[in-house]
């Protein structure tokens, strides 16, 4: 769709001796895999060196389907100055994604034909990881006239959410679900019941009153994921439920999958691997919205990763200015950015630590968005397009935020030791990234 | 444990027993300057405090400013209705400007949990906080110590209950910690909307109804009911909660033993607590007060690093 455009032919790539897994055949071997002409052109034990291609040597590194990120924030049109399409592309290729997906919070909302095919232009001329708009479910995010999915569609959309705010009224959810069936495109849920959550700052619990913040029950989840797990039984919609945390959204969502009703859903890197306490001293890198939770919800979260309840894990990459974050933990904006760490985070606190086995990881991050979403990629069968990411698991870095390619430089793990890092990103048979050194 | 308090004063929760401790004991000689003649000793002459209150207060302020001048700083009031956001300079430049100019310490109050940590973290002065939104106020957890203490004598065993709005109380948090950490058993008596889910979690007991916390206390520390959790939909009316938790003398007349009553102020009279309360003889409300310019001092004087064996000599008149 956007990078079949690229206007100079490719060079054959042959990434040499790597370890090549590929969850969505049952691949996990050491071999060659060459790409030629933009899709996968084969794949064995040994491959000579077609003349003119370019090797990367893959030696000690993983060999997998290109990342696919299905939430994060852009902030293009309106917010450029904390990041831009191209800057969120690249950030989204450093970090080992070929795709990302750009929730329409933008200002103005993506919310029509026009502003989703702006998106995708913009993405075009970065030449970066493909990016796939999101368009809004109701004008302006309002939350009361349905927006035109029909024509979003048509532009390139390839779902739609209020992401950002709830959808507070359940008829208008009704409706989404019911509409977005003509057009085969999941509907997404930042699930949130507005006047429990109102005013929160973190989770409510022990540390929250300590603190004398705020407090966000997990029940103002769970509530909205209840209804939207009901709402999409009622209509035989396919929600997705973005970003949860909370043990009870998991023992929902294994309700609603028993009961065949179509739900997928994704955690974030951070859902996985942090607790409310982050919160304290005040640190407003680890206010997020949903909040971190407690020890408890992470370790049902990562067992609900496990098990496939939860099907993706998505970034929820949320860039703010420095300023922003700069201030009293009430007035800060919610949300951290994740493009950039999220493979290192989980390779480090899931993969390394034994909690979840390295394929389970390349399919939550590859294989399954693009089998949820319906999107090109997640395979590196002979004939899929080249969307490749290689990443050397052990490879050890400290998080630099000065360092990323995101504009956004809001993280809670600026200065930690992590253990894996993407070490090429192939968009289409294009070397897209590198890392130096 | 540490014989000193650090940088700054930003709760009860960080201090050690010896800690607060030290500041009750430091205060004590510091009561006798405000009887005096000439309520005026020289320990903090030289030094530059500024009074930043992003939210209204009348009596933490006050209290503040005569504990700097009668111990001879020079103090500056910064007020600010509103928050520092709205003002349009964000709390950090505000603080960075008045450290340009060369101060020594900060006490502030802030609508905004956490503010006080913020700028401790960021400059250099010392920080005291004089109450952040909905988390701590510490001079007044100290206060009513000290009139507790100065009432009963000791306070380890003693039995007290803070009564209403925990949830957004600082003076809660405040007293939570510090009569734990000196051995006061704490209990809380308010309407379940009003107090935090895991309010057990912190070490008190709560009682469900009024009439039992006075039943089991020696001491009620009322706190002060604001209107705007009513329009919150937190409790359906002030009438209703007077009848339902008010302090009365008739409930207190219901039991045998004697019940301290404290209230930070200010008090609306006929809500949380009943005039002929407030105004009778258990009443340690004006205690309270008093005490509050004695702790104020302490912790001024202890922050910029005066030695406690000395606050007596200090308050003597001799320079340090």
């Amino acid at each position: 769709m956007t990078l079949r455009e690229r206007p100079t032919a490719t060079r054959d790539v042959l990434l040499r001796g790597g370890r090549i897994l590929d969850p969505s055949q049952g691949v996990d071997e050491r071999g060659d895999l060459l790409v030629r002409n933009g899709v996968i052109e084969a794949r064995d034990r040994s491959l000579g060196t077609p003349d003119g291609a370019e090797v990367i040597e893959c030696d000690g590194a993983v060999v997998a389907p290109g990342f696919i990120d299905l939430h994060c924030h852009l902030r293009e049109p309106g917010r450029e100055d904390v990041e831009t399409i191209a800057t969120g592309a690249r950030a989204a290729a450093a970090g080992g994604f070929t795709a990302v997906c750009a929730m329409p919070n933008t200002e103005p909302v993506t919310d029509n034909q026009a502003a989703v095919g702006f998106i995708l232009r913009q993405a075009l001329r970065a030449g970066a990881a493909r990016v796939y708009p999101i368009g809004a479910i109701s004008l302006g995010q309002k939350g009361e006239q349905l927006a035109e999915f029909g024509e979003m569609v048509g532009a390139g959309a390839i779902a739609v959410s209020d992401d950002g705010k709830p959808v507070a009224s359940a008829h208008l959810m009704r409706t989404a679900l019911e509409y977005a069936q003509t057009f085969g495109i999941p509907v997404i849920d930042h699930c949130e019941e507005p006047t429990l959550a109102a005013g929160g700052s973190m989770n409510e619990g022990i540390v929250s009153a300590r603190l004398g913040v705020k407090g966000i029950p997990p029940e103002a989840e769970e509530v909205m994921v209840a209804r939207n797990i009901l709402l999409a039984r009622l209509t035989g919609g396919h929600i997705h439920l973005a970003h949860m945390s909370t043990r009870g959204s998991v023992e929902l969502i294994r309700w609603g999958k028993a009961q065949g009703v179509h739900v997928t859903a994704e955690v974030t890197p951070h859902h996985l691997t942090l607790t409310e306490n982050a919160c304290e001293g005040y640190d407003t890198h680890a206010k997020m919205n949903p909040p971190l939770r407690t020890a408890e919800d992470l370790t049902a979260l990562q067992e609900a990763v496990r098990d496939g309840t939860i099907d993706v894990i998505a970034t929820d990459h949320a860039p703010h200015h420095y300023d922003a974050k700069e201030r009293e933990f009430a007035d800060a904006p919610f949300g951290i950015v994740g493009l950039e760490t999220a493979l290192g985070v989980l390779l480090t606190d899931l993969v390394h630590t034994r909690v979840l086995d390295l394929p389970v990881l390349v399919d939550r991050l590859a294989c399954a968005p693009a089998r949820i979403f319906t999107l090109p990629g997640g395979s590196l069968a002979r004939g899929a397009p080249a969307d490749v990411t290689v990443f050397d698991p052990d490879l050890e870095w400290s998080v630099d935020p000065t360092e990323f390619a995101s504009k956004g430089r809001n993280t809670p793990y600026a200065d930690r030791l992590l253990r894996g890092r993407a070490i090429a990103t192939i968009v289409d048979g294009h070397i897209i990234y590198r890392l130096k050194g | 444990m540490s014989k000193t308090l650090g940088k700054d004063l930003l709760g009860l929760e960080p201090l050690s027993t010896e800690q607060i401790r030290l500041i009750l004991d430091t205060a004590e000689p510091f009561k006798e300057v405000s009887e005096r003649q000439i309520k005026k000793v020289p320990a903090l002459r030289g030094m530059t405090i500024v009074n930043l209150f992003f939210e209204a207060s009348t009596r933490t302020r006050i209290s503040f400013e005569f504990a700097e001048k009668r111990l001879s700083a020079d103090t500056v009031n910064v007020a600010s209705s509103g928050s520092s956001v709205q003002k349009g300079e964000t709390l950090v430049d505000t603080a960075r400007n008045l450290e340009a100019m060369r101060i020594n310490m900060v006490v502030i109050r802030h609508s905004a949990s956490g503010a006080p940590h913020f700028l401790a973290d960021r400059i250099e002065s010392n920080v005291i906080n004089a109450g952040d939104g909905t988390h701590e106020h510490p001079t007044q957890g100290l206060l009513d110590l000290l009139t507790l203490r100065d009432h009963f004598g000791t306070l380890e065993g003693r039995r007290v209950c803070i009564v209403g709005d925990v949830l957004h109380s600082r003076v809660a948090r405040s007293n939570i910690w510090g009569l734990t950490k000196m051995g006061v058993q704490v209990a809380v008596c308010g309407p379940r909307s009003l107090l935090p889910r895991d309010i057990a979690d912190f070490g008190v007991t709560v009682f469900k109804r009024i009439d039992e916390a006075i039943e089991w206390a020696e001491a009620l520390n009322v706190l002060r009911l604001q209107l705007e959790r009513m329009q919150a939909g937190y409790i359906p009316s002030l009438r209703e909660y007077n009848r339902v938790f008010g302090v009365t003398r008739e409930r207190l007349e219901r039991v045998r033993h004697d019940v301290v009553i404290m209230h930070p102020g200010p008090m609306n009279r006929g809500v949380e607590i009943d005039s002929d309360v407030a105004d009778g003889q258990h009443s340690m409300i004006l205690d309270q007060v008093t005490n509050g310019v004695a702790i104020r001092m302490a912790v001024l004087y202890l922050l910029a690093g005066g030695r406690p064996e000395l606050a007596d000599a200090a308050k003597g008149g001799s320079d340090r």
